[in-house]
């Protein structure tokens, strides 16, 4: 079984994000996955464009960024500062969309694993609604900007 | 996105806790305002006043039995604010399902190297 089915995102209040998933995977994986740059670079973009960067400084007050450029030429990029860190069970960090700087989240992911397989869940901790709301739709927007390069090349295939 | 009014949008209707409880109680049936005062403690004047709101916005339907208003949800008016969770949640769906590939990989290299 390769898919473990899809992620869950909740509301839980007016500013954060839940997102949950299981993973058929033991969490040392999972973590070295979510912390290994080359790694990161593969699942990242979620097939959306190319990963051009991926830095991961994993320390207490190490930094990271991450760069995709979509295949229409749209530069998306995030960076933060990792604020605790326990291998394999606990990362809390810091996130800002560099197209939005003004809006940092504080992002806690944390692993735990039964019998081989492990949920993955992060909590995103925005300063206010507005941001939160802003941050959902940014992931529509990307989503958007997907549909219009497809839509692109197509309309260029048919010149 | 470009946010209206809170008395023509669905989004601003129920950022208000008040307005998510009132759902939350008719998501489980219909209710007369009564009930809905109990339920909350507020007064009810505020009762109405969010029941307003969320009339305006579709979220909930009233109908008249005898001398009662009863209250009921309307979830399509809440469709757009599912939809706009749901397209998020698929864009995390999607880089999951590439860390699943990635995983895979790190088992099998673990497997490997137990077996030498």
């Amino acid at each position: 079984m390769t898919s473990s089915g899809t992620a869950t995102v909740t509301l839980p209040t007016e500013e954060q994000i839940l997102i949950t998933r299981e993973f058929d995977a033991p969490k040392h994986l999972v973590y070295k996955a979510w912390t290994t740059p080359e790694l990161v670079k593969r699942w990242w973009t979620a097939n959306r464009g190319e990963a051009t960067i991926a830095e991961i400084d994993l320390r207490v007050g190490g930094a990271w960024r991450y760069v995709m450029v979509t295949e229409g030429g749209f530069e998306v990029a995030f960076h933060g500062e990792y604020r605790e860190i326990v291998p394999d069970e606990r990362i809390v960090c810091t996130e800002v969309y560099e197209g939005m700087p003004e809006g940092e989240a504080v992002n806690t992911m944390t692993l735990t694993e039964e019998e081989g397989r492990t949920t993955l869940t992060i909590l995103v901790q925005h300063t206010s609604k507005e941001h939160r709301d802003a941050h959902i739709n940014s992931g529509m927007e990307d989503g958007m900007q997907d549909a219009m390069d497809l839509l692109e090349q197509v309309a260029i295939s048919l010149r | 996105m470009a946010r209206a009014a809170t008395t023509s949008d669905a989004f601003n209707a129920v950022a208000e806790p008040r307005r998510r409880q009132i759902l939350d109680v008719l998501a489980g049936g219909e209710r007369p305002v009564n009930d809905l005062v109990g339920l909350l403690g507020l007064a009810q004047p505020q009762v109405s006043k969010h029941l307003r709101v969320l009339r305006e916005v579709g979220a909930v339907d009233v109908r008249g039995e005898g001398r009662q208003r009863l209250y009921q949800l309307n979830g399509q008016a809440l469709k757009p604010i599912h939809d706009w969770v749901k397209g998020y949640e698929r864009s995390w769906s999607e880089r999951f399902d590439e860390l699943d590939v990635v995983l895979k990989e790190l088992k099998q290299q673990e497997q490997r190297r137990w077996r030498q």
